[in-house]
């Protein structure tokens, strides 16, 4: 006679298999070829921001769910990619101690306090990227050439500045090709931007890898299209407009794609899923807020670059624009709320 | 052009869950042995339970009334065997609930013959005789949800039916009970049909099949009889194509308000088990003995598609097909909204679509629960476009009002799609199952002081 004890469960009882953690993980993998080419463009200095920060974030991360006696969640990967965004974001040439710093705030300031995983309002990354940049002003704007023909034999001095000491800089630092139009009108050419020859942050200079590395995610359903193609789309199309006007004073929206961290931003952080909204509409608005906030900051703001105040700015009011903009309900007219 | 007309040819969002079906699709119904026992409950539909009419000690014959509807939202139980009355006396049921029963102790050498009564004739017989016919029967929906289908027959005042859907969608993984039914007893099928369209008033009916069942839908194709305004519409393969709502957008390209039933659009569905059920027990005045169920799942040894006496033990079904040593877990129906068994000795029911067999290795649920990250997986999973990553979190703070007044949650009908895909696998269906019944209850509870 058949007897056993049976197991019971609510219904389904098959799922997709697919966790949270290995969503991160490919993330993480996407982000590679992108962290790769930083350190074939800048070499060891880039190499060694990058892992501080990661460190700094994987450890932060530990360290709180040890202190609140929570099991750690670092295996959860996202820690890891708050870290390596961080990272990718400083310039090749920052010191250390400060990018140390940035991942320790990012995950306590910009995660941790919200609850952890899935609570932030703020892609963590961008909020010690914000913090970095009002504590270290100078640091975090100058600028370190890349394809230097020695750096993979030597490291700059900023990069070991001893803590709490102000770095200083090698003599020759490049100028971002935004910094360098807005404030000296030079432009650089498209396909430059596109495949890294040029200054900027560890990150931002190869627009093509970081093109791949979202396709990557989009084709495996890790990623919503949505955004990257609002974000690119409105900022094309506001500063293709411009340049229409007047394309002696406004540069061409093809300079406007690819250069500074749009690409990187637009792919890469406006895509923090926890921090963007939910339903299709509210990510396209979401995404054009970004992308049109962006070149507005450049064009007529006081900075070269805008995309990381743009985000930020996206990400604090996409709970509202989920409370606004939601799907229509099967056999419902659709619901506008006002927030 | 394709691709307009495959768009246009479903419903909206849904999943795609690993059909699982090749391992029994091409097996023909098969008897199954008469348990020596069977177990009746009367609490196998959806409304009052069915008011037993023999005595312990009686014996009866296989067709014979045991117990009659109890008003009109009920359905009466026959015999599936012939055999005696050994005891009446409460049962368990899947839900966990005991129900009123009758215990039916087969006669080891009857020929089983089934009892005829009076035969109902398509041709001259009224709506409402085929109706009663129909609910005299004890036909109830046999896709799963066995509510009685006279009920669901019968056109509210005012209202017409244009369109009769039969569903032959059987959109859950691993069941192929339909799609056997459908193979094999077409004559049944189209004698159903022939009732129902009388029944409903209907100007023509449709056959909705998924395209994983082709041949099906080829086969009743070829015979459908010349006077009858029937088609058949193949549709692509997503769950959950079988509910009522999805499967009436998928074919009229409608939407049915929410709240209301499908007459809305001028449509009734029915089930084409249950259909074929009709056409098979209507011309003999019988009452439902048996049902198609697909016995199936890694732990069964001989899968297959079986006619089950209802009451049959589920544990002389297991014990007559075989399982593994290490069975985990049984469900009765799919693997997407069947339910757990917790206990062998609950009976085959007039719902029962199909056995599922998981042994440990094949439950891969994970016990780690991760924070909802807003992935926006549900959202794009939810076929009727609710926002479950919001209703879960406002489940987890108890905000069951809100849930219901601002994010539609009444509509849920529980596919379980944003479960399936959830990669925090937070279990969603579950919370909103549960926040659906308090939801209920303080409504009922507000009328009641409304009216004390």
């Amino acid at each position: 006679m058949l007897r056993k004890t049976l197991n019971i469960s609510t219904s389904p009882h098959i799922t997709k298999g697919r966790g949270t953690n290995e969503i991160m993980k490919n993330v993480v993998w996407a982000l590679l070829p992108v962290v790769g080419f930083s350190i074939y463009s800048f070499g060891l200095n880039s190499l060694l921001v990058i892992a501080t920060a990661t460190f700094a974030s994987v450890l932060t991360e530990h360290v709180l769910c040890k202190l609140s006696k929570k099991q750690t969640t670092v295996g959860d990967y996202s820690a890891v990619i708050t870290g390596l965004l961080l990272g990718l974001t400083l310039p090749p040439s920052f010191p250390l101690w400060m990018a140390f710093i940035g991942g320790i705030i990012g995950i306590a300031l910009g995660k941790y306090i919200f609850g952890g995983l899935g609570y932030n309002v703020f892609n963590p990354a961008l909020v010690a990227r914000a913090v970095l940049q009002a504590a270290f002003p100078v640091a975090i704007t100058t600028w370190h050439p890349a394809f230097l023909t020695d750096r993979f034999s030597s490291i700059a001095s900023s990069v070991f500045t001893l803590p709490f000491m102000e770095p200083e800089f090698d003599v020759i630092s490049g100028a971002t090709p935004l910094a360098a139009f807005k404030f000296d009108g030079v432009t650089t050419s498209t396909a430059e931007l596109a495949f890294g020859q040029i200054s900027g942050s560890a990150g931002e200079t190869s627009a093509v890898i970081i093109i791949i590395g979202g396709l990557y995610l989009i084709a495996r359903n890790m990623m919503n299209w949505r955004i990257p193609v609002a974000v690119l789309l409105s900022a094309f199309v506001l500063s293709g407009a411009l340049y229409l006007i007047n394309s002696e004073v406004y540069p061409s929206p093809w300079f406007m794609l690819f250069s500074g961290g749009l690409m990187l931003g637009a792919v890469f952080m406006a895509t923090d899923m926890v921090s963007s909204p939910i339903t299709p509409i509210g990510l396209w608005v979401y995404g054009a807020i970004i992308g049109i906030l962006t070149i507005v900051i450049r064009v007529w703001g006081g900075l070269s670059e805008g995309v990381m105040y743009s985000i930020l700015l996206a990400n604090a009011i996409s709970p509202h624009i989920d409370s606004v903009i939601k799907n229509r309900v099967y056999g419902t007219k659709r619901k506008i709320k006002a927030a | 052009m394709t691709l307009f007309n495959l768009h246009k040819n479903t419903f909206k969002h849904g999943i795609h869950p690993p059909e699982s079906k090749d391992e029994t699709s091409g097996m023909p119904i098969r008897q199954f042995p008469f348990a020596p026992v069977i177990i009746l409950p009367m609490a196998q539909h959806i409304g009052a339970p069915s008011e037993i009419v023999v005595r312990e000690g009686q014996e009866v014959q296989r067709g014979q009334l045991l117990a009659k509807a109890n008003g009109y939202v009920s359905v009466p139980m026959h015999a599936p065997i012939s055999g005696k009355v050994r005891k009446i006396a409460n049962v368990p049921t899947i839900s966990g609930k005991m129900s009123l029963g009758i215990y039916l102790e087969a006669f080891p050498f009857s020929t089983q013959e089934v009892l005829e009564g009076t035969p109902i004739d398509p041709d001259t017989a009224t709506s409402e005789e085929i109706l009663q016919g129909i609910q005299d029967a004890g036909i109830v929906g046999l896709g799963g949800a066995a509510f009685p289908t006279h009920v669901k027959l019968k056109i509210p005042e005012g209202k017409t039916c244009e369109t009769l859907i039969i569903n032959g969608v059987e959109c859950e993984p691993y069941l192929t009970t339909d799609h056997r039914v459908m193979l094999e007893q077409e004559s049944d099928i189209f004698t159903g049909i022939k009732y129902l369209l009388k029944a409903t008033g209907a100007k023509k009916a449709i056959i909705g099949i998924e395209a994983n069942k082709q041949d099906a839908a080829d086969h009743l194709s070829k015979h459908i009889p010349k006077e009858l305004p029937v088609s058949v519409q193949v549709l692509p393969v997503k769950y959950p194509q079988g509910a009522e709502k999805m499967l009436i957008t998928s074919i009229l390209g409608k939407e049915i308000p929410s709240g209301k039933l499908p007459i809305e659009a001028g449509a009734v569905v029915v089930n084409v088990a249950t259909t074929a059920e009709i056409g098979r027990l209507l011309p003999h005045g019988r009452g439902i003995q048996e049902r198609v169920i697909t016995i199936t799942g890694p732990g069964v040894k001989k899968k297959g598609n079986y006619l089950i006496p209802v009451g049959t033990p589920l544990r002389y079904v297991l014990e007559q097909v075989g399982v593994d040593e290490d069975i985990s877990e049984v469900y009765m129906g799919g693997p997407m909204m069947g339910m757990a068994v917790s206990n062998l000795d609950i009976s085959i029911v007039k719902g029962t679509s199909g056995i599922l067999v998981f042994t440990k290795k094949d439950v891969n649920r994970s016990t780690t629960i991760y924070p909802c990250i807003k992935c926006g997986a549900c959202v794009d999973a939810c076929p009727i476009m609710l926002n479950p990553s919001k209703l879960g979190i406002l489940a987890k703070f108890e905000a069951y009002d809100e849930m219901a007044s601002d994010f539609n949650l009444m509509d849920c009908f529980e596919c379980g799609s944003c479960t399936y895909v959830c990669p925090s696998h937070i279990p969603l269906v579950q919370y909103f199952r549960s926040a659906k019944r308090i939801v209920r209850k303080r409504e009922a509870d507000k009328k009641e002081k409304a009216h004390a």
